[in-house]
């Protein structure tokens, strides 16, 4: 691992300010020079396996601002501090009340003790599992830009079958990411620039000709807030997990589904996908297809096949297309039949 | 913090001579390169400078001359020479090095040693009382036979301490779900989840 230099700002204000003198405008967060860590869940393992190394690591477990471990429910919705822990929020009474999407996406995730140890921020701004990026030695564009890519004739089998480029098929393997992306969630983040909002579908980037690039945030822009807007009939809402076992391990295919409903007629539906893109994925022509309709088997396979239309398998993934079919036709009807 | 503090003496054991001769014959040409990659951003004298952090481990403080890189889990069982704590995958993917930090369970191989100053840390030397009494929940685990070669049991046993304070040991399917991230390759998990519930019938935890 990389030597680093450990500091404690106890200021968001005073954590920008070392991180900016430390980084450059156009560095990528994940590259620069001052990295900051929280729960460490993500960092600590990427740090030990040389594709991260920061030179400074700044730990944000001293700012002293009480807001940043306060989860909020107002009239406006719920404002989730960002360095709330996974486990707090999963068990949180309101949030399993008024939104159980976001409570089961973050009880299916990782395991007891990792929901206790990473902050609601940077569970949003893990990275890819993807093998080849994990291992330095393979070619990797995210990792090593232009470098290639050995996941798309490799063993592919995890990757990703939704806005993939001829650059990169890393899934995104997040799960809350998933719930906040269905919700409309806003990113509240500060920085050497200000401070300002990002819709929940603007932090991520695809990764196109440039998968290093990861997220919208600059390399000295902190997330202090994530804001989940009020919705009522988000009680309404689930997670569902498929796994190659049942615990503790990442999504083969996920579906994050709110529903508005009159009688059993859509008035609206949010539905996210997750373990089959390589950013959290909102699937908007499978919503509008179900806007109006009766939900029944028949719409909500309508809506699957809307949502892999552009679907991309490569040699091993290929399945996750049909799974992620049944996942979110499952989904829907399980929403539809929930008792709120 | 009102407790005094203590250095643990240990004589010269074979682990502690190995410890001390790998890291002085590594750390020299380690330092060398990584600070010349960095010189822009800070001098080789701050990197090289060992932090001291203080850990209270088992109610005892521990003042300890530490690299930023060392983990809680090496912090643990390669400076303060408790190791009771295993170390199985070393990628937070295992379970085994599970310790209970200020009362919640957390994967120390996951977490820098410098992040845990002030904060208090329990690990499996720390369960018994002082008359040698096993906390209830490590007489469970032998009461039901809770595993087979013993390497993950620590942190099998620390997780389930965590997960009864937690309150999501209600049933078997919870403690199930909720033990999902400690492994045992013994595969000795009915045994274990009954040692969970009869410890948790027992007490309320550590």
């Amino acid at each position: 691992m990389r030597p680093f230099v450990y500091e404690q700002p106890t200021d968001i204000s005073a954590a920008v300010a070392i991180a900016s003198s430390f980084t450059s405008r156009d560095d990528q967060p994940t590259r620069a020079n001052a990295q900051f860590i929280a729960g460490g869940t993500n960092l600590a393992d990427y740090m030990k396996l040389g594709v991260a190394e920061p030179a400074r690591l700044l730990d944000l477990n001293r700012l002293k601002d009480p807001s940043l471990r306060q989860i909020r429910v107002t009239d406006d919705g719920i404002r989730f501090g960002a360095l709330v822990r996974m486990g707090e929020a999963a068990d949180h009474r309101d949030v399993k009340q008024r939104y159980p999407v976001i409570a089961d996406s973050l009880r299916l995730a990782a395991s007891g003790q990792i929901r206790n140890m990473a902050s609601l921020a940077g569970n949003v701004l893990q990275r890819t599992r993807c093998e080849y990026f994990r291992e330095t030695s393979w070619h990797c564009n995210k990792r090593a830009p232009g470098s290639g890519c050995a996941a798309m004739e490799g063993f592919n089998r995890q990757h990703a079958v939704l806005g993939t480029s001829d650059a990169c098929i890393a899934t995104y393997h997040g799960d809350f990411a998933q719930a906040l992306i269905a919700l409309d969630a806003v990113i509240h983040a500060e920085g050497s620039r200000g401070t300002r909002k990002i819709p929940f579908a603007m932090l991520h980037r695809q990764p196109g000709e440039t998968p290093h690039m990861e997220t919208d945030l600059a390399a000295d822009e902190i997330i202090s807030a994530i804001e989940v807007p009020a919705m009522p009939w988000a009680r309404r809402s689930l997670y569902l997990k498929i796994r190659d076992r049942e615990s503790y391990a990442f999504a083969l295919a996920s579906a994050a589904v709110a529903l508005d409903l009159d009688g059993e007629t859509v008035r609206e539906a949010r539905i996210a996908l997750g373990g089959v893109a390589t950013v959290p994925w909102r699937a908007r022509a499978a919503e509008q297809s179900l806007q109006g309709k009766r939900l029944d088997d028949a719409s909500a396979g309508a809506a699957a096949d809307a949502a892999f239309a552009q679907a991309q398998p490569r040699k091993h993934n290929a399945f996750k297309i049909e799974l992620g079919k049944r996942t979110l036709v499952r989904a829907l009807l399980e929403t539809r039949n929930m008792k709120v | 913090m009102s407790q005094p503090t203590v250095l643990p003496r240990h004589g010269l054991s074979r682990r502690s001579f190995m410890a001390g001769t790998v890291s002085a014959a590594a750390a020299a040409p380690l330092l060398a390169s990584a600070a010349q990659a960095e010189a822009p951003t800070a001098s080789q004298s701050k990197l090289r400078q060992p932090v001291v952090t203080s850990l209270r481990i088992n109610k005892q403080v521990y003042e300890l001359s530490l690299d930023t890189r060392t983990s809680l889990l090496d912090a643990l069982r390669d400076h303060a020479g408790l190791t009771g704590t295993k170390k199985g995958c070393d990628h937070g993917q295992c379970g085994a090095c599970t310790v209970l930090v200020d009362g919640k369970r957390v994967l120390s191989c996951l977490s820098f040693a410098v992040m845990n100053e002030g904060k208090d840390i329990t690990t499996i030397e720390g369960l018994a009382s002082s008359d040698g009494k096993l906390h209830p929940m490590q007489q469970a685990f032998i009461d039901h036979d809770a595993f087979q070669c013993g390497y993950c049991t620590p942190g099998q046993i620390l997780s389930a301490i965590g997960c009864v304070n937690e309150g999501h040991a209600g049933s078997e399917y919870d403690i199930r779900e909720y033990m999902s991230g400690n492994i045992c390759r013994c595969a000795a998990y009915p045994n274990i989840v009954a040692a969970v519930l009869q410890a948790r019938d027992e007490t309320k935890g550590a």
